[in-house]
């Protein structure tokens, strides 16, 4: 049943074993570089420039002096070797570069033989390296094959973050002028029409109104998706993949059901009509806030009291631990609420007042596990309790089914797989390396597919739902086997508001 | 005026110079560099009381190692736990009374140079034999072990081998410390001459000295590492670097 391809998935392992390293097997050309347009949108030079050398240099020691996590982490790795085995890229590929510390160490060589005493004098004793191109060749293939999950942090006895060391590497090589087409050219589609997929206001308006019929000829209920609603309480910020990618879009109906059984006035924004934000994939905290700040300036226009964030990990994860610094203060909006705050902690408070009647029966055609999104566990937090980020949705998924099985501990919560395509990776360019990467995601899956019969897998990451929905059939499953938490909400929900909310 | 004894005091003084000086510096250069945005390991804790804990955590029971691998905490563990109480030891050396704590564990200190020995060396199979941390491996990482294993060898040799002249060695060091120059001039104020006290004292030195310009820093580096020094709490507050604030500042006046 597994698909075919130009390269082999991985065998899933019967009991787990630390892999032998098969050097090179990754080495590459890395993904396609972005177009001059696309460099020159974000404010980077088109081509590698001619002296890229020093300008690689030059920023490589500004960013030293920026990043505490940056000057911090390259000093002290003691090569201990505890991160080795925990990359699940790594794991997937058996490339020794994909090793957490060897994915660093292309970095620390070079600021090793630029940046410190020992290095200047002793390369060869402490493996420092010059600046070649070879060098730069190897950076921009291995930090493109970082999903920047965070999971090496998890268990790196300094919290050493390997997503920091290729954050700011992709922005060394965006500034010497390589930058990597699939992110480039989503931030310029954002800037120019404001959405990672391109999609005018026209367009989303009529997909919206498709939506609201579809609710509606299901369930007799005329659920509303509104659109710029000047004055509305709520300003829903979600991935655009929401708006017609399965199986998102059934999670957007979820959210739409939920505002609309309790009477809450919602809109969506179509100038940000994005939650993701790829500025933090490449590193670069200036598109990072220009992104986060049409959130900041739409809230303000829409005159809103509160901002809500749909299902998406990593848009969490600037959300969450970054939005208030990049884009704030938010003073305008109501005190009583976090901003933002998650879909998910919203649906989890009406459940807890019992404001939400909710029929588990309605998925008991699915026995369900829960893929902890990176960003999501690793990244942000929910409900102002620490590790609410692993209850909330569980609790969410719960209340809606009667048949939930978490998979294997060391797979979930804070040291949860990736599902290959974070980071910026979610592009067919890389495509190997996505289908190689989820083979620990893939392995505990089977296990409670064996165990427990799992039937589906609901995530709450627009990027894990995508990348699942593609790689499954590469292990067997069904593309439809991934689902959004708020899926199972849609399923579950008892519409009794049956008067449709007004504009107000 | 021994040419030892002179030798060895100015390398000392040397030594600690660049230990202190090396690791002060760093420590102001961790310090004083911003970090712009909240990046804890999540989930992390929500009150600084919380991060206490969570440092304390890692500093003194490895604890994140302790999730990841268990034979290289379990060797980490011996070497370190086992590297203070043997530090602690040294202490009356350099102090005319060192208390009664110091007392105290001087048993342990003695034979705890044997647990160290152990944890380094199982440290340096692992990463002869592991072939993942084998790969990681600069020289400098082996050579870091070999001096360690090298210090405390010859130390366990000057305690239980060669039973070098204590008290002697003790005069020396303390009129090193307090900086009683005068009395080299005279003979009880000497350095032992004994070869392996002589390599242990230079193998120590030699450490102090690459201490501030190698992966030691992780001692000091532990303690700014934004990954586990930050409280969660991103949404309640702005955490804003003096970089960000400039540049905040010349693209409203652009605008
Ligand atoms: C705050 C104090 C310290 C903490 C929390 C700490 C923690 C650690 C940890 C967690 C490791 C990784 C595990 C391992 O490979 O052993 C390590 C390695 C190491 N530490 Fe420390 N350490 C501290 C102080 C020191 C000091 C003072 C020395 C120096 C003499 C030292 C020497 C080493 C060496 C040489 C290694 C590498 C061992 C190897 O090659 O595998 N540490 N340390
Ligand atoms: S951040 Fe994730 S993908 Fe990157 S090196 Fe660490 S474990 Fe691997
Ligand atoms: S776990 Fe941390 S200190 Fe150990 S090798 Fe990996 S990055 Fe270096």
């Amino acid at each position: 049943m597994a698909k075919k391809a130009n390269f082999e998935t991985p065998a899933m392992r019967p009991y787990p074993t630390i892999p032998i390293i098969k050097e090179g097997v990754m080495k590459g050309d890395g993904p396609f570089f972005a177009k001059p347009d696309m460099q020159e949108a974000l404010g980077y030079p088109i081509e590698l420039v001619d002296n890229w050398q020093q300008v690689a240099l030059d920023k490589m020691g500004e960013l030293l002096t920026k990043y505490r996590s940056l000057r911090v982490y390259l000093d002290t790795c003691v090569k201990c070797g505890s991160c080795t085995d925990k990359c699940h890229y790594f794991i997937g590929t058996n490339d020794p570069k994909n090793m957490p510390v060897a994915r660093q160490d292309l970095l620390r060589q070079v600021y090793r033989r630029y940046f410190t005493f020992a290095g200047k004098w002793f390369p060869k004793l402490v493996g420092a390296k010059d600046l070649t191109r070879e060098v730069l060749d190897d950076w921009y293939n291995y930090y493109h094959q970082c999903s920047q999950c965070r999971r090496c942090s998890v268990f790196c006895p300094y919290g050493i973050d390997t997503a920091e060391i290729s954050m700011a590497a992709r922005e060394i090589l965006d500034v010497v002028g390589i930058g990597q087409k699939y992110c480039n050219e989503i931030i310029a589609k954002v800037y120019k029409i404001g959405n990672n997929l391109g999609l005018p206001e026209p367009a989303l308006r009529n997909t919206l109104e498709g939506l609201e019929e579809d609710i509606e000829d299901e369930t007799g209920v005329k659920v509303r998706l509104p659109l710029d609603v000047e004055g509305a309480e709520i300003l829903l910020i979600t991935p655009s993949a929401d708006f017609f990618a399965e199986p998102h879009i059934d999670g957007l109906i979820g959210y739409a059901k939920v505002f609309h059984e309790v009477g809450a006035s919602w809109t969506l924004s179509s100038y940000a009509s994005e939650a993701a934000n790829f500025g933090m994939f490449i590193g670069s905290y200036e598109n990072m806030r220009q992104i986060s700040l049409r959130i900041h300036d739409a809230a303000k226009k829409l005159k809103v009291k509160r901002i809500i964030f749909g299902e998406c990990g990593h848009a969490w994860r600037v959300a969450y631990s970054f939005l208030n610094t990049l884009a704030g203060p938010f003073d305008f909006l109501d005190k009583r609420y976090p901003v933002p705050q998650h879909i998910c902690e919203y649906t989890y408070d009406l459940i807890q007042k019992g404001a939400l009647k909710l029929n588990k029966a309605a998925n008991d055609d699915m026995r369900i596990t829960f893929h902890d999104s990176c960003n999501v566990a690793r990244g942000s937090s929910m409900g102002n309790m620490p590790g609410g980020q692993f209850i909330i949705p569980r609790e969410v998924i719960k209340a809606c089914c009667n048949n939930f099985y978490d998979m294997a501990p060391d797979t979930i919560h804070d040291e949860t797989f990736c599902c290959g395509g974070g980071g910026g990776l979610l592009t067919d360019d890389l495509m190997e390396l996505r289908v190689k990467g989820v083979l620990p995601r893939m392995e505990a899956l089977q296990q409670v597919v064996d165990d427990h019969g799992v039937t589906h897998l609901a995530a709450i990451c627009a990027i894990c739902k995508t990348q699942f929905a593609k790689i499954l059939p590469y292990y067997g499953f069904e593309m439809d086997q991934i689902i959004s938490i708020h899926q199972l909400v849609s399923n579950a929900i008892e519409l009794t508001n049956v008067e449709s909310t007004d504009e107000k | 005026m021994e040419f030892w004894t002179v030798f060895y005091a100015v390398s000392f003084y040397f030594a600690t110079f660049i230990l202190i000086s090396g690791v002060v510096y760093k420590i102001y250069q961790y310090a004083k560099t911003p970090a712009p945005l909240k990046v804890p390991t999540m989930p992390a804790p929500l009150t600084s009381s919380g991060v206490v804990v969570r440092i304390l955590m890692e500093v003194i029971l490895f604890k994140s190692l302790f999730r990841s691998n268990k034979w290289i905490w379990l060797f980490a563990m011996m070497f370190h736990g086992a590297l203070w109480i043997v530090l602690l030891r040294h202490v009356r050396y350099f102090v005319v009374e060192p208390g009664l704590i110091i007392d105290l564990i001087q048993p342990f200190g003695k034979y705890g140079s044997f647990i160290m020995l152990f944890g380094l060396l199982g440290l340096f199979m692992r990463r002869i034999f592991v072939e993942r941390i084998r790969y990681i491996s600069s020289p400098s990482d082996y050579l870091m072990l070999i001096l360690l294993i090298a210090i405390g060898i010859s130390g366990i040799l000057v305690s239980f081998v060669t039973r070098t002249d204590i008290i002697q060695f003790k005069a020396f060091m303390l009129s090193v410390v307090c900086f009683q120059w005068q009395h080299f001039q005279l003979p009880e104020y000497q350095i032992p001459i004994d070869a392996m006290l002589l390599f242990h004292l230079a193998a120590v030195m030699l450490l102090m000295i690459i201490f501030p310009i190698s992966k030691l820093l992780h001692a000091p580096g532990i303690f700014f590492s934004p990954g586990r020094n930050q409280i969660d709490n991103s949404r309640e507050k702005r955490h804003i670097a003096p970089w960000a604030v400039k540049k905040f500042e010349t693209q409203q006046k652009g605008n």
